[in-house]
């Protein structure tokens, strides 16, 4: 973080206030101050979203832990008690159950800016890792909320993912007798995963504080990728940024509430209105759609414990993206060969996650393994060899440069 | 404390490392009821037994009971369901262990080894896949024993499409064992007792 601010407390009570919790500087220094750059797109703004997502989930998640109960006789029949007789309580579940859609659509769009734009690269590695560890962190918290509810595909859910681990060699099954409490999924999983559900935002709002904190070192990337070099760079943090933000926020909100409000089981499963049955699987389950492309890796590998790996590793590749993309320039803006595989990369994402939904049978599979092959492929091959072998566009001098030279291009004739 | 402030070894020294250690340890110990406390619980190791009579199960049907929150499939297998079982070649079997809690040490997957001897028309598993946990479905898959357009015996999983045989060895899909036959004991000619 930056050094002191200038920060001079007016009255008497702010100066001494001031002299024993300097908390005004440090708003004022890295909030209402801080020099971001001025070029900043909209895809800049889904932070700001994800950090109002992540309260909308606290918030809506405390309340209706004052009305749910973690039994396997009750749960089910709690919910449905939320949704018919407390106050509010559908629009509070809604708000929820759609918000932690929302909040991975953010997700999803946040990183592969990063991933578009270099934001990874030196010096915002740390940086990076710390959102990748948010990423788990968030689906760790999404899938034990899903499993609440007991309905058929929660079970089944917690029944599939809890299995992945018993995979590992030699404690696979002691891991996973471990993680339920018991011989299969049960009361005493159920009664846990309602803890860590709990639990686990809170991790999160640190980890985002410390990702806040990371940001605030080497400050923003900005669409050229070219460091700031000076003021001319760089606007104060409020008001420029707190309204563009504010006024994304506001946009995003109407999406989020446009689920909420016409189509609020769109995203989620009709089998979840059906309760648990531990002695019958449905036909054909499948996670929550912001699993899938991760699920079809899972299914893509024909042996238990690759596919494990593959899945796994498909996240886990992600902390080695500041290395394995070894291209100096960090904007695709001006890097002609990377930007065509960047959007393959994203159709095969996208790809991933369509089969992922499908059975697992006939071309589908012959699919998910190619597309899984490319995945692993984009970043272990295509990221290393584009970023020594291409010739990127000549980067503009300085962020000040570039604006004003686009100003120049469309500014219309006096 | 570097070994440049002085050169032998003192009375410092080793109470740094001794309470470094006796730290190391308590932390250790601290640890263990936090981890452990998730393992089974004693209620939960109380049920780890049921009996039952599977006298009224008719030739050709199935019944699932509830064990330790799992189902157990007892199949009162058909006599072409179990002559294709034995037909089974040991080198087409994609799991070559029998699975069978009731039997000690490595033993092939035989049919035998599956069941008890003289009660081969009871097939007793677990009736979760060794995939990933799933319950598969009876009478179903590339292996059931087709009579005109019926399929009989044999299981399917439709999570991921793993296929068992007539005697619930896995023999095509991402499964990497057999269904596991749990440790049972016949209390009668009829009744028997699981676990």
């Amino acid at each position: 973080m930056g050094g002191p601010s200038n920060y001079q407390p007016k009255s008497a009570f702010a100066k001494w206030f001031h002299e024993r919790l300097p908390v005004m500087d440090l708003v004022k220094g890295q909030v209402l101050d801080f020099p971001t750059p001025k070029n900043l797109n909209y895809w800049w703004t889904f932070g700001g979203i994800l950090s109002v997502m992540l309260t909308v989930q606290i918030l809506t998640g405390i309340v209706l832990s004052m009305h749910y109960t973690a039994s396997v006789n009750s749960a089910f029949a709690s919910v449905e008690h939320i949704m018919r007789n407390v106050n509010y309580g559908w629009l509070l579940r809604y708000l929820h159950s759609n918000g932690g859609s929302m909040f991975f659509v953010a997700a999803y769009i946040h990183i592969f800016r990063g991933m578009y734009y270099g934001s990874y690269k030196a010096p915002r590695e740390v940086l990076w890792m710390i959102g990748v560890l948010i990423y788990l962190v968030m689906m760790a918290t999404a899938f034990m909320g899903y499993v609440l509810p007991w309905g058929q595909m929660s079970f089944w859910g917690a029944k599939v993912i809890t299995n992945l681990f018993s995979a590992i060699p030699f404690f696979g099954q002691a891991i996973t007798t471990w993680l339920w409490g018991g011989f299969t999924v049960d009361d005493p999983t159920l009664n846990r995963f309602f803890s860590l559900h709990y639990l686990l935002p809170f991790v999160l709002a640190a980890l985002v504080g410390l990702h806040i904190w990371a940001l605030h070192v080497p400050g923003n990337n900005n669409p050229t990728g070219v460091s700031v070099k000076g003021s001319q760079d760089t606007v104060p943090f409020h008001p420029y940024y707190t309204m563009k933000d504010a006024f994304a926020i506001a946009v995003f909100l109407v999406v989020f509430m446009a689920f909420v409000s016409f189509a609020p089981n769109y995203l989620g499963h009709p089998l979840n209105y059906v309760e648990a049955n531990p002695l019958v699987t449905p036909p054909h389950i499948v996670p929550e759609w912001y699993y899938l492309p991760f699920y079809a890796i899972l299914r893509a590998i024909p042996d238990k414990l690759g596919g494990v790996v593959a899945m796994f590793g498909s996240i886990l590749v992600l902390f080695a993206l500041p290395w394995l993309d070894t291209s100096r320039v960090r904007s695709g803006t001006y890097r002609p060969i990377f930007k065509q595989f960047f959007w393959i990369f994203v159709i095969v994402c996208i790809g991933l996650g369509y089969l992922g939904s499908k059975p697992p049978e006939g071309a589908y599979v012959i699919w998910s393994r190619i597309l899984t092959a490319y995945y692993f492929i984009h970043f272990l091959v295509i990221l290393p060899l584009i970023g020594l072998l291409e010739s990127p566009k000549p980067l503009p001098p300085s962020i000040s440069d570039d604006v004003l030279a686009k100003a120049k291009s469309v500014a219309p004739a006096e | 404390m570097s070994t440049a402030e002085h050169a032998e070894v003192n009375r410092r020294d080793f109470l740094y490392i001794a309470t470094g250690a006796v730290a190391g340890v308590g932390a250790a110990l601290t640890a263990w009821p936090f981890i452990s406390q998730m393992n089974p619980d004693a209620s939960v190791l109380a049920m780890a037994t049921v009996e039952l009579d599977i006298a009224p199960i008719a030739v050709g049907q199935a019944i699932t009971i509830k064990w330790r929150g799992n189902p157990v499939f007892i199949r009162h297998r058909t006599q072409p369901e179990i002559d294709a079982a034995k037909a089974v070649k040991m080198e087409d079997l994609k799991d070559p262990e029998a699975r069978n809690d009731n039997l000690t040490g490595a033993s092939p997957a035989t049919d035998e080894n599956r069941v008890v001897d003289g009660k081969e028309q009871f097939l007793i598993m677990v009736g979760v896949c060794t995939h990933l946990g799933c319950v598969p479905i009876g009478n179903e898959g590339d292996f059931a024993v087709v009579e005109g357009n019926v399929k009989t015996g044999a299981w399917f999983c439709p999570c991921h499409g793993s296929h068992y045989d007539t005697a619930g060895r896995i023999r095509k899909g991402p499964a990497p064992q057999n269904l596991l036959v749990p440790k049972y004991a016949y209390l009668t000619g009829t009744k028997i007792r699981i676990g």
